[in-house]
Parts: C-alpha cells; sequence; structure tokens
C-alpha cells in the first residue's frame, strides 16, 4: 500500500507512506503563510526523490482541518485534483489528530489520562479538541472547536496553539510548536485504513461562517 | 509539445466563477462554468470567502464537466493554463492550487495567465485571429479598464482604469439603494428604458479640466474613470426625494444613473483610442452585457471611425474558455510555462501577461 498525504491545515506538509505506516518522502514549511506556492513543487519533489510515479499510490489521504481558511482549502484543492486526476480514493483526516497521535504516547508516558490538542485560530483563538490516551492511542473525545483559550477546558494541552497562550492553557512545553503535519496525519490514516476504519469525508471543518455581514439600511447625510 | 493547435485546458477562479474551458489552437470545445453569485444575493455584493468555499466545491465538478462535453481525456491536453491574477486573492488560490495539482499529477507545462489580457484573448475564439491597432475597452463588477494592445501575447498596456470602484460595482451599489437587487446591471438596465435618462444630471466622475488635460499635455486622469462619487450621488438624490416625502422616480434614476455611467465609460475610451492611434475596440467584461453600453460604444466608434468587435456574452463574463485561448495563444507564440512555483498575484499588471518560470 502506498498513501500521499498532504495537510495545510496551518504549515505545509505532506508525505508519502507505505503500509507499515513507514515514511519513504515527506516534506514540511516553517511558515503558514505560501501554501499555494509550496506544496505542488514539494509534491513533485515528493514523488520524483521516491521514485513513484502517480498510478502507484494507492489512496489520498488530506487533513481537512479544522485551520485557516485559504491554506487549509489549498490542501484541500490539490488532494481533490491529484484524486481526480490520477482515479484514486480521497479520504479526510482531522487535522488535529496529526498532533495527537505523538501526544497520546508522550500522555500515556506522563500518565495522564485526557488532554487537548489545540492549533493556532488567529484572532485570539484555538482550534482545539480534546482526547483520551489509551495506552498510548488518541481517541477523539470531543471537537473540533474554535474559541478563546480560556474556553478550552483545563487538561494539559499539546501543540503550537497552546504554546501562543501559556498563561491560559496548560501547556506541553515539548509540544508547544508541535503543528499538524502530513507524516503524523498519514500515520494514523495507514492504521486506520488497515483495520478497514471508517476515514472522514474530504469536507473542509471551518468551524467559522464567512465575516460577511447583510447589509443593513443605508446610512443617511442629510 | 504541439504549437501548432494546441488542446488547452483553461481554469478561471478569480471571482465568483469557476470556469474550465477548453480550446484547440483557436477554437472553442468547450466552456464549463458555475458560479455562485445566487450565495452572495443577500448580500448585495460578492463576499470573497463564500466565493473561495465555491470555488473549491465546484472546481472537479466543473473540470468533470468540461473534459465530457470536449469528449477529451486529460492525457490528450498539451498544456494547462489558469488565472494567477488580477482577482480576489483566496478565489485565485483555489484555481492555482488545483491547476498546480493538475500539472503535477499529468506532468504538462502549465501557464499562469492574466486574466485581464484573457478577456482580450477570448476574442480569437469568435471571428479569429485579432486585428492590428487593437485596444481593449473591459467593464466588469471588479475591473473597468482601457488597454492598447500591441501583441496579444508580449505587449499590452493598461491606459486607463477606475480609480476607486468599478462600473460592475457602481450597478450593484446604486441597485442597492434604490431597492432592486443583486446583481444590480441586469436590474438597472432593464428599468432604465422606461426613464428618462436626461431627467436627473448625475456627475462624470475625473472629467474636469485639471483631470483631463489636453492630449498633448495630458492630466492625470485623462483615460481614468471614478464612480464613487456617482454612487454618492445618487444616493444623496434618493435621501433628497424621501426628505421631501415625495415618490421616488426609480425609473428616471436609474436611466440617469446609466447614462452617466455609459457616457462617461465611453467618452473616454474614445478619447483614449483616438489619440493612442488605436482603430479597432474590443469591448469585454460582464458588463459588456449591457445593452446602452454596447449601443453608446457602438455608436461612438462608428462616429470616430473605430471598428467594434463584441464576443458573445458567455465569452465576455468570467469564464475559462478565454483563459485557455489566451494560454493557446501564448503556447503558439512559443511562450515558456510558468512552472509550479509562482505566487498568484492578485494585482497583477496587465504588463504580465503570462508569469515566467520561478
Amino acid at each position: 500500500m502506498l498513501i500521499l498525504a498532504i495537510d495545510t491545515s496551518a504549515i505545509a506538509s505532506a508525505a508519502l507512506l507505505n503500509g507499515e505506516g513507514e515514511t519513504l518522502a515527506a516534506f514540511a514549511t516553517e511558515d503558514t503563510k505560501s501554501h499555494a506556492e509550496v506544496l505542488a513543487p514539494g509534491i513533485q519533489k515528493l514523488l520524483a526523490d521516491a521514485g513513484v510515479s502517480g498510478g502507484q499510490i494507492d489512496a489520498i489521504v488530506t487533513g481537512v482541518g479544522p485551520g485557516p481558511f485559504t491554506g487549509l482549502r489549498s490542501g484541500i484543492a490539490t488532494a481533490r485534483t491529484l484524486a481526480f486526476a490520477w482515479n484514486k480514493p480521497l479520504h479526510g483526516l482531522m487535522s488535529l489528530d496529526a498532533i495527537a497521535v505523538d501526544a497520546a504516547l508522550d500522555a500515556w508516558r506522563a500518565g495522564v489520562d485526557e488532554f487537548i490538542v489545540a492549533t493556532d485560530a488567529r484572532r485570539k483563538e484555538v482550534y482545539w479538541a480534546r482526547y483520551r490516551s489509551t495506552g498510548g492511542t488518541a481517541e477523539l473525545l470531543d471537537g473540533p472547536h474554535v474559541s478563546s483559550p480560556a474556553e478550552v477546558p483545563g487538561l494539559p494541552a499539546y501543540g503550537a496553539g497552546a504554546g501562543l497562550y501559556p498563561d491560559v492553557l496548560r501547556t506541553v512545553q515539548d509540544f508547544a510548536g508541535a503543528q499538524p503535519t502530513a507524516e503524523a496525519l498519514g500515520r494514523t490514516a495507514v492504521v486506520r485504513l488497515v483495520r478497514g476504519l471508517e476515514l472522514l469525508p474530504d469536507l473542509p471543518l471551518y468551524l467559522r461562517e464567512s465575516d460577511a455581514k447583510v447589509p443593513g439600511p443605508r446610512k443617511r447625510a442629510l | 509539445m504541439n504549437r501548432t493547435a494546441p488542446l488547452v485546458l483553461g481554469i478561471e477562479s478569480s471571482c465568483d466563477e469557476t470556469g474550465v474551458g477548453i480550446v484547440r489552437g483557436d477554437t472553442l470545445l468547450t466552456n464549463a462554468v458555475s458560479s455562485s453569485m445566487e450565495e452572495h444575493v443577500r448580500f448585495g455584493g460578492v463576499i470573497p470567502e463564500i466565493a473561495s468555499r465555491a470555488h473549491l466545491d465546484a472546481f472537479v465538478p466543473t473540470l468533470r464537466q468540461a473534459l465530457d462535453e470536449a469528449g477529451v481525456t486529460l492525457d490528450e491536453v498539451d498544456a494547462i493554463a489558469v488565472t494567477s491574477g488580477p482577482g480576489l486573492a483566496g478565489a485565485l488560490m483555489v484555481g492555482v492550487c488545483a491547476a498546480k495539482a493538475l500539472a503535477v499529477a499529468t506532468g504538462k507545462p502549465l501557464y499562469a495567465i492574466n486574466h485581464l489580457v484573457a478577456h482580450v484573448g477570448v476574442g480569437v475564439l469568435d471571428g479569429g485571429e485579432l486585428p492590428e491597432n487593437l485596444g481593449a475597452l473591459l467593464v466588469s463588477g471588479g475591473h473597468t479598464e482601457i488597454l492598447r494592445v500591441g501583441s496579444l501575447t508580449s505587449d499590452v498596456q493598461l491606459l486607463g482604469s477606475t480609480i476607486d470602484d468599478a462600473a460592475g460595482e457602481a450597478y450593484d451599489k446604486v441597485a442597492r439603494i434604490l431597492g432592486l437587487g443583486y446583481p444590480g446591471g441586469p436590474a438597472i438596465d432593464k428599468l432604465a428604458r422606461q426613464g428618462n435618462p436626461k431627467a436627473i444630471r448625475f456627475p462624470r466622475g475625473l472629467t474636469q479640466p485639471k483631470y483631463m488635460g489636453t492630449a498633448e499635455a495630458p492630466g492625470p486622469h485623462r483615460y481614468d474613470w471614478s464612480f464613487s462619487g456617482l454612487k454618492t450621488a445618487v444616493a444623496r438624490c434618493v435621501e433628497q426625494y424621501e426628505a421631501a416625502g415625495q415618490e421616488l422616480p426609480v425609473a428616471d434614476i436609474a436611466a440617469s444613473f446609466q447614462d452617466a455611467v455609459v457616457d462617461v465609460i465611453t467618452s473616454k475610451a474614445v478619447l483614449a483610442c483616438t489619440e493612442q492611434g488605436i482603430t479597432n475596440l474590443l469591448l469585454g467584461g460582464g458588463v459588456a452585457a449591457n445593452s446602452r453600453l454596447r449601443e453608446l460604444t457602438a455608436e461612438r466608434c462608428a462616429a470616430a471611425g473605430i471598428s467594434l468587435r463584441v464576443p458573445p456574452i458567455r465569452l465576455c463574463t468570467d469564464n475559462g474558455a478565454m483563459v485557455a485561448a489566451l494560454g493557446a495563444q501564448i503556447v503558439m507564440a512559443g511562450g515558456q510555462p510558468s512552472g509550479v512555483d509562482f505566487t498568484p498575484d492578485p494585482s497583477q499588471p496587465v504588463t504580465s501577461i503570462h508569469l515566467p518560470a520561478a
């Protein structure tokens, strides 16, 4: 099995994984604002480095957020188009799961039962979800949500969203800069696909409406 | 690559239309368009985020439709073309990401195309090669420009443009003031036929001597337009009727507003043509559907000895065929692909007809 995973819910990243969940090639950017530029060249290089053609890929997996709108769409638009052009199945995965897969192991080692994963939602808010670590495996209990950090439950919090608000959240320092990556998301996807578990549809989890307001009555000058 | 009559797939997503068109050389094969206009009605104008979400959902179905209608496969395509700007940033990103993904998946060359020049390039699909000494008047919800087109693929110059609202945007805003709904253009055009265009004298923006100057010593805005003051003038006019407790002469206001817009657009466009040696004009953009604009442009061009070409309306509004058409012209002229590293440019100037490889 060969999986191409893509996530642009925060940084832009892509990875090729085999059926054992091993990474054959991966790339990830540092910044969160250049998805439309770097994603396609990144995937092109990834395939070339691994010597893989589109026809050999068995499935494409994309993070469906939550994440800032324009960046999130870059990854989903790319994944949907690749899936169409190569005629391959496309699955979605909640992007916070990418952090949760490593966080669950850390929580288990630390003897923590339930934990939070949070990423930056901008506008002084975070995207977050609540997980349980069952022997080091993450299980989603609640979310994803978008809210001010003050509304997040007071559990140990993993991810770059927690790193931004150390005074409000119970930030786990080793994970204070952690962003969702396609590599981690791909590992989760492989596990689920191998076990025959359901993944998500490829629909973006925006969690917020557009800011547009229906116009009110006309302002008068007279 | 076939550079004689290349099969080019064009993608457009700069505003609220998701378009995928396919051409072979200068022959149109298909023009699939999905619009999110209905979703913007209650806001009275295009909401960028809503348009961007709609692009994401419409893209693959529109692509599939275009390929089916044209009866071609992605394998057969010689090149892919996509609007890289100007346009709404978030909307452009969707088309650009999809186009880049198509290029990566198929290994086909990708051309990043200027949306405005594509509005001119579409002319080749209806009537073949464009004439020399060409100008283009582009009027839409997002644009109002007059261009000099020395060469469709290598020499385009901006002569003038709106310095604030686009003409179509002014129509939308005035329609809202008059309670005529969205989109404003068709509603005002229809109602204006029952009104007196001389009932109210609305201002023609940037026509004072200090802005115009002379042909020898042009002022700062000789070929430019401004429509925001006109919109405000309509609002003040409506308020005066209301304050006086009089019934609003909606048809007269619509007709007088339309007269002001169309008068100033055509007079400045024809002035630019006559002073810049332009003898052939192409009218494009969504507002080319406006009956009065077509009528007066034809009349004034005829009087000035300028030939006028207006593509069919479905090719004037935003679509993918125009992107494919310009892409094909660039391929035929030997232009190099843009690659997949380029950055979409929401304010791409008309001088940048297609982006060079990064």
